[in-house]
């Protein structure tokens, strides 16, 4: 029975290839985060202290500092039909790559079976706009690592699966992406259990263990200061959950966007003190087909047009609104030519 | 004897011991008796008196050695049939067991919220096994420190592995992933470092070496009751070569009776145990030795089953279990998905009746058919089909709505089976093997005895005929 610790040894090794992707984005998303007014201003994203967060806060994100890497195309400039969306319409279906284990964002509904979540509604809201029918979509389920990958070599149309915009991944000289303009604004930010003495991503953390996943975001940003808590390392963000459920952990770190799913299967844990990082969330699409960039770009303007009763908003008053209180609207887009 | 004191202070050395004064005025009863020796040994009665003291003790001697060194092979031979045999086999039984419920758990997890039946079933009868096997383990350990605080892990562990599990189905119940994230970690408790398969691996491993040392003390060569045989035969035959000489009479009725019961003896010994090392080794390779290899493979199959589970309970975050389930096919089966490889192979190999080959190749066909189909199932999943992914793998209704006829849960638990009937196979064949070798030595230390009494009476008597002629 000698092989049995090998297999063993290498299912603890295992690690996720998109270590150094992440660390980079880290320092991006740092860099823009720098050129910030105090982070405080922006409001907590928390349960029980909704100072809302107004769309205007969201249009004077000011990410100007990086050569517009993190606008998108404009709608009005160009074509939305091109040979990529027509491509799609000739197949009859969008290929989409999302995540099944993301709560709220993207998961199995039980009850249906079906995938469901914010990312999912938006998805549809594609296919009926692209195809006429929402549910012409084929679902990929793409692991992390795998997200640019699949959009390259076009087993993909587009990634939709709380995937953060930023400059690395833009700019990158091997792989870049084309992005949407942002459709969800997230952050990192602490979620603690109830009567936990811990009340932000700040010197309340001392002598505690945060857990958050192995090359994420939540990683680099807790080297940078760590306020002096130990950090826990799990492969997923839900293990953390899992962690912070069986004692492991104190606290966890994480996108407060993922953080509300797990805040929503553990009603005794919540997200605490303000989100430290800004990290909007965008469609992820191949760099070469910008008719498809275009084209999304006018579906999400159409998505989150209609104030309190936008597609967007009726979307986050179903999945959001109750782990992630306080938005009263969508991020305003951010065009170039 | 020898005095080693050194001289007195008064210059007069001690008395005795061969560096004495020219004039011993005592000796020690030793330099005595051998005095007397030499003295009689010059005469043919108390030189026949030496021979016969001396062929005496050589023969008794052979009789005793013969039935002390065979007596400790069979003593051997019943540990590994009744003690680390069977103590290695429920090592491995405790693995498989909770390999099992590691598997099974992870289908039932598939099936949704409320699993079948038969699933908590199975799931519950393993842990339940696994337990039982722990409890007679610990009290079978015979003080062997290791395996002691081995089992002592093992009984920590395996109550955290079921919480985890309980609270993992709690959350799949009411639908949130959050279940199966428990259920990973239930999983990398089970399969991961100093994990209860890792503690249980151990576990076999420190009985299979207890086993392997109890073969080999029983398969040693008796060499002191060989070398003893030959020299009280040898001994036997020149004494009776003297005799004829100087007596011309051909037979000397005891010392022929002597020399026949000893090397009767001699033979039983040669014969018997050579008989029973050749069983054994059969025992070994047809029994311990594809039983573990058989062993082996069953882990490997309980594994990927696991590992194919888990990749859909996993729901595309974790492409690893795929790539587990791969390696693992290697190990078991060989590279090539049609071909015969590995562990598989090797289980052919060992097997030498048809009785044995026979649930092998089964495993073998449901290995393959089993890869075609994991193949089949990976693309329904990478293409977004996760409906159809499911059934394939567990059953029930593709993402069309048609009922899939086809799915691995069906290789797997023919290759499981075929596996399981392999081993009992090889278990009876083992059983067999080690009896027939203790068998083959059972009488002999007894039958030694009586020929070693007998050949040194014979010795005696055909001595004492001989003196009674000087008196």
């Amino acid at each position: 029975m000698s092989g049995w610790g090998y297999l063993r040894g290498r299912r603890l090794w295992r690690r996720r290839g998109w270590g150094g992707v992440a660390a980079m984005a880290a320092v991006c998303t740092l860099a823009i985060g720098g050129t910030l007014t105090p982070l405080g201003d922006r409001g907590p994203i928390s349960r029980g202290a909704a100072t809302p967060l107004t769309t205007a806060r969201y249009a004077s994100a000011p990410q100007q500092a990086h050569d517009n890497c993190d606008a998108s195309l404009d709608p009005s400039t160009g074509p939305t039909d091109g040979p990529a969306v027509e491509r799609i319409r000739q197949r009859g279906r969008l290929k989409v790559g999302v995540d099944q284990n993301s709560y709220l964002w993207g998961f199995r509904d039980p009850a249906t079976g079906q995938l469901a979540g914010f990312d999912i509604d938006l998805v549809h809201a594609l296919a009926r706009s692209i195809l006429g029918d929402p549910d012409a979509v084929q679902f990929l389920t793409v692991p992390t690592s795998q997200r640019i990958p699949l959009i390259k070599n076009g087993t993909v149309d587009m990634v939709v699966r709380t995937m953060t915009i930023n400059c690395q991944r833009v700019d990158d000289p091997k792989n870049p992406v084309a992005f949407s303009t942002p459709y969800f604004e997230a952050g990192q930010q602490i979620l603690a259990p109830e009567g936990s003495s811990v009340t932000g991503f700040d010197d309340s953390l001392q002598g505690k263990t945060v857990c958050t996943a192995r090359g994420s975001t939540g990683e680099q940003t807790l080297e940078g200061n760590r306020h002096g808590a130990s950090i826990l390392l799990v492969d997923n963000q839900l293990d953390c959950l899992v962690r912070l459920q069986l004692g492991l952990a104190d606290a966890v770190f994480t996108d407060n966007a993922l953080a509300a799913g797990q805040a929503a299967q553990d009603p005794s844990v919540h997200l605490v003190g303000h989100p430290v990082t800004d990290e909007p969330y965008g469609v992820a699409m191949n760099t070469g087909e910008p008719d498809l960039v275009r084209k999304v770009n006018a579906v999400l303007a159409a998505y989150r047009s209609g104030g309190a009763d936008s597609e967007w908003m009726t979307s986050y008053r179903r999945w959001l609104a109750q782990d992630l209180p306080g938005l009263t609207g969508p991020p305003a887009p951010k065009y170039r030519q | 004897m020898t005095q080693t004191q050194s001289p007195t202070r008064s210059g007069v050395p001690a008395a005795g011991g061969p560096g004495g004064p020219q004039v011993p005025r005592r000796r020690t009863a030793w330099a005595e008796s051998a005095a007397r020796m030499r003295a009689s040994a010059a005469t043919e009665p108390g030189r026949l008196r030496v021979i016969g003291a001396v062929l005496a003790l050589l023969v008794l001697a052979f009789g005793t050695a013969t039935a002390w060194q065979i007596s400790e092979r069979s003593t051997a031979t019943g540990h590994v049939l009744h003690h680390s045999g069977p103590l290695s086999a429920e090592a491995a039984e405790i693995y498989r067991s909770l390999a099992d419920a590691d598997a099974t758990v992870a289908g039932g997890f598939l099936a949704g919220g409320q699993e079948p039946r038969d699933v908590s079933r199975q799931y519950q009868d393993d842990i339940d096994n696994a337990a039982r096997l722990i409890t007679e383990a610990a009290a079978n350990s015979d003080g062997s420190a290791e395996a002691i605080a081995l089992i002592g892990k093992l009984n920590t562990w395996l109550p955290v592995y079921t919480n985890l599990v309980a609270t993992a189905q709690a959350d799949n119940r009411q639908g949130l992933p959050l279940g199966g994230a428990y259920l990973r970690y239930a999983d990398q408790k089970m399969q991961g470092k100093g994990g209860l398969l890792d503690l249980a691996d151990q576990l076999y491993r420190a009985q299979t070496g207890r086993l392997d040392a109890d073969y080999a003390d029983a398969k040693s060569l008796p060499w002191v009751a060989w070398v003893l045989g030959a020299a009280a035969l040898g001994t036997l035959l020149w004494a009776q070569r003297r005799h004829y000489r100087r007596t011309n009479r051909v037979f000397n009725r005891g010392m022929l009776a002597a020399s026949t019961a000893c090397a009767l003896a001699l033979l039983w010994l040669v014969v018997g145990h050579t008989v029973a090392r050749s069983e054994l080794a059969d025992s070994y390779t047809h029994g311990a030795r594809s039983m573990q290899v058989l062993n082996d493979a069953r882990i490997h199959v309980l594994q990927a089953r696991s590992n194919e589970n888990l990749t859909l309970v996993a729901r595309g975050s974790d492409p690893g279990y795929d790539d587990d389930f791969s390696t693992g096919m290697t190990d078991l089966a060989g590279s090539d998905p049609h071909g015969v490889g590995g562990e598989l192979a090797q289980a052919l190999a060992l097997a030498d009746a048809p009785k044995g080959r026979d649930p092998v190749n089964a495993a073998i066909k449901g290995v393959q058919a089993w890869r075609d189909r994991h193949a089949t199932e990976r693309a329904s999943d990478d293409n977004g089909d996760y409906a159809s992914a499911v059934a394939q793998v567990i059953g029930g209704k593709d993402g069309s709505g048609r009922t899939v006829t086809a799915t691995t849960a069906q290789c797997f638990h023919t290759v499981d089976a075929s596996l399981g009937t392999a081993v009992a196979q090889e278990q009876d064949e083992f059983r067999t093997a080690a009896e027939t070798g203790r068998n083959a030595m059972a009488m002999l230390p007894y039958g030694a005895a009586v020929l070693a009494v007998l050949a040194a009476a014979g010795a005696a008597l055909g001595i004492g005929r001989r003196l009674a002629e000087y008196r």
